[in-house]
């Protein structure tokens, strides 16, 4: 399996019972490529050069060092096949394991473009399924496999992942890894449609936790923050950088809640608040914090690289079966977390003087005010409960898939999509919202193809607001 | 390279082709956001399916006119599809189903059942074998002054297209603007109610507003793609948007010329500053200095719209009382 360095010393944490990974991985015959960019000098891999990987998913990963070790493919071997030494190209073996012994895939298409979508180069697999792509220099290129070119009988795990993009190619050696085997496509057990509804359920309770927070602020304050999408990503990173440092990975959690608080708080003391003072329209501050959501995004990946990462406790997820659910032992504790998490702001909000302080500001700031509410504290608790819950948020998506500096982005519009949905500005709206776009948009999947999933989503926003424009729980009088 | 180098390759971005596709784009954003207050956030869905529109003209066989008359359709077509349902909502709607929509689109481009008409993640390329766009061009002497300051025989057809462009349509606009028709418009941004209460269908003026400030998007992204010669789904990222917001805001939004001045100022500073972090004494990668230059973007758009929402050529005034 073309897994880096890192990567392989980030997953040797798990420990799997060989037998059980037998039994939960029948069908996921893994194929691997291993795409390694020369240019000059093998040397070991440089720090921050974490490749593009696939999703791990139910990959168990004795399956996966099986794969290295049998189907390992250096650069001497590459250099042998090419007849003369590799200058800046893209190359490696396309191979499967079966009972332990490797298969090579011949004749798959392997296509490089450049940053700006140019095609580069292009190589088909030779019998032993190796291919080099000559390239025009050292840079970032995106990596195509042809799926249609795959012999009969293999499939990429995840069609998405046929370009793996963002492939650096410097100095010293680096791996991608293409996933492939059974998708599942053909035919589906009720279990299959149960597990996609569960996936699409943890989805929705993690858009709702991070999405919770938006929805107060635009309750509040009459803000559309777009940078909330950072406050999402600035939790994961911190987790991670704790994380990477030896804390383990569930105390991360709360520490990084805490840091999200305080710097969801610090965004309203720093730049909201100065700018309620100044009086300044919602529409000039809807592009102020777009501006700030495009500063953080790539000051983000200028300190944390634009490389996805895991975290310790990503590795060596199983699929179990929980009656008919197939679910990894961390998408059931994302879902527990979800749930506890929003029944105690649901009962902060609805139990609590403080929320209902909060709503009361919400509803209408000045009859707050007058009846002695201090309104200017209320929104800022507000804020540093939207940085918390949008820390949380972010974890949780990070646990599942994995950190990297635009996560949040990524995110933000099926946040916007479930906040709408369930009514701008209600809290229990956008938590309904929230898992109504998570399960459309993961069952989706199994009537059009996995390509349009987000579309999905924004298409259900865009109908919501020509049929219901205040959403489901939304209140009619705040529009037209 | 000398200071005087990096200036010099600075300013033939600026005023080249890069400044005046920016400049172009910008003129549309304009119209809605400068003109009549509309947060439109996916302006760069505008300029995608200009740019599909002349591709796939290209790889159909058919002529450029085929091409842009596709890019026209579309937008129009595009700007009918969000302004019906979200104009006569609040501001906040257009913005999130804009970006949105924007990201639909190349999401769909994208998408591998897609590649039949789009090309999906590739794209579509050889758009100047197909269409014969530079066969025509008039220009055959690169253009230079000194060794730096060099704008080929190319890019002089593509800038006299769309600085062209810029010029009918900011004429076009400076005109509009002075009618019965832009009073109507800039009445809308300051206070919508107050339009309404004598009598004006503001939902139908914001629509015409919607829709011809589309068309422009769209024309610019089919010149963008003629520059090009080839379109693929990562140039229209929602980030094209809001570089095309600091952009409006810079040089003055709801001022005729201001969205020129944007272009030409944004690139000049963009390009200088990526010159000068070319040239430092420790290595900057490529990722890096194009990571810089968004978030001297983002940081600059904040700053301007606290601190200057005019702009460069807007007026402090007319700003200051859109209250919304």
């Amino acid at each position: 399996m073309g897994v880096s360095s890192r990567f392989h010393s980030v997953r040797t944490g798990g420990k799997i019972h060989h037998l059980l990974r037998l039994t939960a991985l029948v069908p996921a015959l893994l194929l691997s490529v291993l795409v390694v960019a020369g240019h000059g000098s093998p040397a070991g891999a440089a720090p921050g050069q974490e490749p593009t990987e696939a999703e791990l998913g139910d990959g168990g990963e004795t399956a996966e060092e099986e794969e290295a070790r049998v189907c390992a493919f250096t650069k001497a071997q590459a250099i042998e096949v090419n007849e003369g030494p590799l200058g800046s190209s893209i190359w490696g073996r396309l191979c499967q394991v079966v009972d332990g012994a490797p298969t090579f895939a011949e004749g798959v298409t392997i296509s490089v473009a450049a940053e700006d979508g140019s095609e580069v180069g292009e190589a088909t697999t030779g019998p032993d399924g190796v291919f080099i792509v000559e390239l025009p220099g050292n840079g970032i290129y995106s990596v195509t496999l042809d799926v249609e070119t795959l012999p009969e009988g293999m499939s990429l795990t995840d069609e998405d992942r046929a370009t793996l993009s963002s492939v650096r190619v410097r100095l010293g050696d680096q791996q991608v890894a293409f996933r492939l085997g059974d998708d599942g496509r053909g035919s589906r057990s009720f279990s299959d449609y149960a597990t996609v509804v569960a996936k699409g359920l943890r989805l929705g309770l993690i858009l709702a936790v991070a999405a919770v927070g938006l929805s107060l602020v635009y309750g509040v304050t009459g803000l559309t923050n777009f940078a909330h999408a950072e406050l999402v990503t600035v939790g994961a990173i911190i987790a991670y950088a704790l994380n990477a440092a030896g804390v383990p990975f569930w105390l991360t959690v709360p520490m990084a809640i805490v840091a999200g608080a305080a710097i969801g708080w610090g965004n309203d003391l720093v730049v909201w608040r100065p700018l309620r003072k100044r009086r300044l329209a919602l529409l000039s501050m809807m592009v102020v914090s777009i501006g700030l959501s495009l500063a953080l995004r790539n000051f983000f990946q200028i300190v944390f690289g634009p490389e996805g990462r895991r975290y310790t406790a990503s590795s060596g997820q199983l699929e179990r079966s929980y009656g008919p659910f197939r679910l990894t032992p961390n998408d059931v504790k994302v879902i527990a977390i979800s749930i506890v998490v929003l029944v105690l702001v649901t009962l902060l909000l609805r139990r609590t003087r403080l929320g209902t302080a909060i709503r009361a500001v919400a509803d209408n700031p000045d009859l707050a005010e007058s009846s002695g509410i201090a309104v200017n504290r209320i929104v800022a608790v507000v804020w540093a409960l939207c940085g918390g819950l949008a820390a949380l948020g972010g974890i949780l998506y990070g646990l599942t898939l994995n950190v990297k500096f635009d996560m949040g982005f990524l995110l933000l519009l099926s946040m916007f999509a479930a906040v709408v949905l369930g009514g701008l500005g209600s809290a229990p709206g956008a938590m309904l919202g929230a898992i109504t776009i998570g399960i459309v948009q993961e069952t989706s999947g199994l009537f059009v193809d996995t390509a349009y999933k987000f579309v999905v989503a924004l298409l259900v926003l865009i109908l919501v607001l020509l049929i219901r424009p205040q959403g489901i729980l939304g209140q009619r009088e705040r529009f037209g | 390279m000398s200071f005087i180098d990096i200036i010099a390759l600075a300013l033939q971005t600026a005023i080249g082709f890069q400044g005046a596709s920016y400049a172009l784009a910008a003129v549309g954003l304009n119209l809605h956001f400068g003109y009549t207050g509309l947060s439109n956030f996916g302006h760069v869905g505008f300029l995608l399916v200009g740019a599909y529109g002349m591709a796939i003209s290209a790889d159909q066989g058919w002529s450029i006119w085929v091409g842009f008359a596709l890019a026209i359709g579309a937008s129009v077509v595009l700007g009918l599809l969000l302004g019906i349902p979200t104009l006569r909502l609040r501001g906040d709607y257009l913005a999130i189903v804009t970006i949105a929509a924007a990201e639909i689109l190349r999401l769909v481009a994208n998408a591998r059942p897609s590649e039949p008409l789009t090309g999906g993640s590739r794209g579509i390329g050889g758009l100047s074998a197909q269409l014969g766009f530079f066969r025509r061009n008039i220009f055959d002497e690169p253009f230079r002054i000194g060794d730096v300051f060099v704008i080929s025989a190319r890019d002089q057809w593509l800038m006299l297209w769309t600085w062209g462009l810029v010029l009918v349509f900011c004429l076009l606009i400076g005109l509009l603007v002075r009618s019965p028709w832009g009073r109507v418009l800039r009445s809308i941004r300051e206070d919508e109610d107050a339009a309404r209460s004598l009598g004006k269908n503001v939902v139908v003026f914001k629509l015409q507003s919607f829709v011809l400030g589309g068309v422009i998007g769209a024309l610019a992204g089919s010149l963008i793609a003629l520059g090009d010669g080839s379109v693929s789904p990562i140039r229209w990222v929602a980030t094209l948007t809001f570089a095309l917001y600091a952009v409006v805001i810079l040089g003055g939004a709801g001022t005729v010329w201001g969205p020129v001045v944007g272009a030409v100022v944004y690139w000049f500073i963009l390009d200088a500053v990526e010159g000068v972090l070319g040239n430092l004494w420790f290595d900057v990668s490529d990722t890096t200095v194009g990571a810089v230059r968004l978030v001297l973007t983002g940081l600059g758009l904040m700053a301007l719209m606290v601190f200057r929402p005019q702009g460069i050529l807007g007026s402090k005034k007319e700003m200051l009382a859109s209250g919304r």
